[in-house]
């Protein structure tokens, strides 16, 4: 059924306005403080030689993401959190002692204007590309960087099309390796020894998501005893699936949907006294928002995410108190991925010894390779790597719900 | 055993409000002889409103109910009135089913405007906790049992209305032949508008023992129950109050079982199979009455 996707879609699109709304006490302004003076002067030099690198000895990254409109919650703290990267780089003598130029531009979540906004900083004279924020317009986007052979690193791109060329790579996890690192954290932490699984088949985020589990769970030291589906058209009732489940002897029950059917799923197990840990991957994260919602029946609920602005490590604790000096509001996971992009960069170019002066070609080449030999220690993971096709290899991480609130798990 | 027991009461409480919602349908369908696809959104509105004088209003549970009662009756005469009504004429019967589903559009889009997309958790109206037996393996829930008292009580009700009372006695006059029942001196208008209230005010009942069972409320809440309920009432024979209630609770536990047993991701098509056999076999359902069409 359709209606899903649009209640989905309407119901993020709210969530993003609410943010919208808390976020706009910060600046907002496209252009990023790094991107001063002197850097408008060479703009016009830039354009004549274009795609070809500029002579400028700065390094070129650009920016791509919803910075107004309704993601711009996501599309902002991307922007805050690679201007909060950029300047710590350049305070500690650049990148292979070169400094390091931001300029961010706007797509409004539309794909077109992501080309478009691509094309300005293409004239600009970027080198890098951090973008875009999300994943329909990241897509657009490559097809861009493929023709211009133009390094891209997407932070928060989730879908599988996003890193289909051998140009483009990404932070975060893809939808379908969601799956793998719940199997792999399940397993290497030892959470449960028997694993249910409910899905919905209607809906190939979920469905992939399972799959994936399900080839990953083969490798790790638990048993899948029940996998359950549900679909679009009949996703109220859950006896049948909860039954199975507590017949079978799951001790955690993994949930690759979204929230609003995991809240009904809570509220039956609580109603047939079955009370296994519950597992859930991003789709889960907003169970907490449901209005009325009796947050009690979420307590010890798991799920897994790249980044929880209350973990202890130093790393995280400056980022989150830059973050906040900025723009007052707690980073989110969109930050937390942009962040690494730009470290990512920073470590390649290192690499591979990359200077400014090289063609956008020459420097893409050779980040291509570099990005698959580097080791980065970021927010949303520590050592973190890459594979040629662009995905990330990273340890993941996951949240407990305690007293109504996001805690590390152990 | 045990868990074939379990299922069979699983399948009994989702059959319960199938049966609930069709007996509101198949009501209207078989007075005024018109489908009201909008059915299943005026279920939703009147959850809709139990959860605001509930939750919002921090009013009780009945006062909820009553209030809902009244509103869904008023939508539902007044969509009669302003939708349904003027096209009664119309040529086409098709006129006055595509009006109904865009009815039903019309109150998902209001709701979304005015309630918002957001998923609300509604507090079951039922706070009994319900039956636990054979040490904790049989657990039957309280709004189940009290769905299925509340299904019998209106079953009874209706049967008691539609034949004892002079209001009935029009219903019914209307339902086998309109021009005639206007000779008769029965204000035919007025007896439609009579069965769309009665519809709703089930409605709004249906609603919020929809909404106990299963506490997830968006402006798409109505819609997917509304149609297997309308699947119910075919399976029973559409227009038969009793037939309701068997076809809701055959539907409930045929879905269950299939999904038990069978394949949780093929259930709906085995339900929606058996249903096309059904009827094939007995194109009137299960208690409808087989009227030879006169040539």
């Amino acid at each position: 059924m359709k209606k899903f996707k649009t209640i989905v879609s309407v119901t993020m699109a709210a969530a993003m306005s609410m943010a919208l709304l808390t976020g706009c006490g910060g600046s907002s302004a496209p252009a990023a403080p790094a991107a001063s003076a002197p850097a408008e002067a060479k703009e016009e030099a830039a354009k004549e030689e274009a795609p070809a690198a500029s002579s400028d000895a700065t390094f070129k990254i650009g920016m791509i993401g919803p910075l107004t409109g309704g993601a711009a919650a996501y599309g902002q703290a991307v922007q805050w959190a690679a201007e909060i990267a950029v300047d710590e780089i350049n305070a500690n003598g650049g990148i292979n002692g070169y400094q390091v130029e931001l300029k961010c531009e706007d797509d409004e979540l539309d794909a077109q204007k992501s080309v478009n906004a691509y094309n300005t900083l293409k004239d600009w004279g970027m080198q890098f590309l951090n973008g875009s924020v999300t994943s329909a317009c990241s897509i657009a986007v490559s097809e861009e960087t493929k023709i211009d052979n133009m390094f891209q690193i997407t932070p928060s791109g989730s879908a599988q099309d996003c890193t289909n060329y051998d140009n483009v790579f990404r932070v975060c996890f893809s939808d379908p390796a969601q799956g793998t690192a719940s199997a792999q954290y399940i397993g290497q932490n030892k959470v449960a020894s028997t694993v249910g699984i409910i899905y919905d088949s209607s809906d190939v985020y979920s469905s992939g998501i399972m799959e994936n589990f399900v080839k990953e769970a083969a490798n790790q030291d638990f048993e899948i005893v029940s996998s359950e589906a549900f679909t679009a058209d009949s996703k109220t009732d859950f006896s049948v699936q909860l039954q199975k489940a507590k017949d079978a002897g799951a001790e955690l029950v993994f949930l690759p949907i979204y929230y609003t059917e995991a809240s009904l799923i809570l509220q039956q197990a609580d109603a047939m006294g079955y009370d296994p840990i519950f597992f859930g991957c991003d789709g889960m994260d907003g169970i907490l928002t449901v209005e009325n919602f009796d947050t009690s029946l979420a307590e010890g609920l798991m799920l897994l995410t790249p980044f929880s602005a209350d973990a202890e490590d130093e790393l995280t604790q400056n980022f989150v108190k830059t973050f906040q000096e900025k723009n007052s509001i707690v980073p989110n996971q969109f930050g937390a991925d942009s962040y690494d992009a730009v470290y990512a960069i920073k470590a390649a170019c290192e690499k591979a010894n990359i200077t400014p002066d090289m063609s956008v070609s020459d420097i893409c080449e050779a980040m291509k390779t570099a990005m698959t030999e580097i080791t980065v220690d970021g927010l949303t993971s520590v050592g973190m790597t890459w594979e040629a096709s662009g995905e990330p290899t990273k340890t993941p991480k996951a949240v407990i719900i305690e007293n109504g609130a996001y805690v590390t798990a152990e | 055993m045990l868990s074939f027991l379990q299922y069979l009461i699983s399948g009994l409480s989702l059959g319960s409000i199938y049966a609930i919602i069709a007996l509101g349908y198949t009501m209207v369908y078989g007075i005024a002889k018109m489908l009201n696809f909008a059915h299943g959104d005026f279920i939703m509105i009147g959850s809709y409103v139990i959860f605001t004088v509930v939750t919002t209003l921090s009013g009780g549970s009945i006062p909820g109910l009553l209030v809902a009662i009244v509103c869904c009756t008023l939508i539902g005469v007044t969509t009669e009135r302003i939708a349904y009504r003027p096209l009664r004429g119309a040529a086409s019967p098709l006129a006055v089913l595509i009006t109904a589903i865009g009815v039903s559009y019309f109150l998902e889009n209001l709701a979304l405007l005015v309630f918002g997309s957001d998923t609300k958790s509604f507090t079951p109206v039922v706070s009994w906790s319900g039956l636990v037996l054979a040490d904790g393996k049989l657990r039957i829930q309280g709004v189940t049992i009290i769905t299925i008292i509340v299904s019998i009580v209106i079953l009874i009700a209706l049967q008691t209305f539609v034949n004892k009372t002079r209001e009935g006695q029009a219903m019914l006059a209307v339902a086998q032949d309109k021009g005639a029942a206007t000779l008769m001196g029965i204000n035919v208008n007025r007896t439609i508008s009579i069965t769309f209230a009665i519809g709703s005010a089930l409605a709004a009942v249906a609603g919020a023992l929809l909404c106990s069972a299963y506490p997830s409320l968006t402006p798409y809440t109505g819609a997917m129950p509304g149609i297997k309920a309308f699947v119910a009432a075919v399976l029973g024979g559409i227009g038969s109050i009793p037939g309701a209630m068997i076809g809701g609770l055959c539907l409930g536990i045929v879905e269950i079982l299939s999904k038990t047993y069978i394949s949780s991701q093929l259930s709906d098509a085995i339900v929606f199979g058996i249903l096309i056999i059904v009827l094939l076999v007995r194109p009137t359902g299960i208690l409808g009455k087989n009227i030879q069409e006169k040539v």
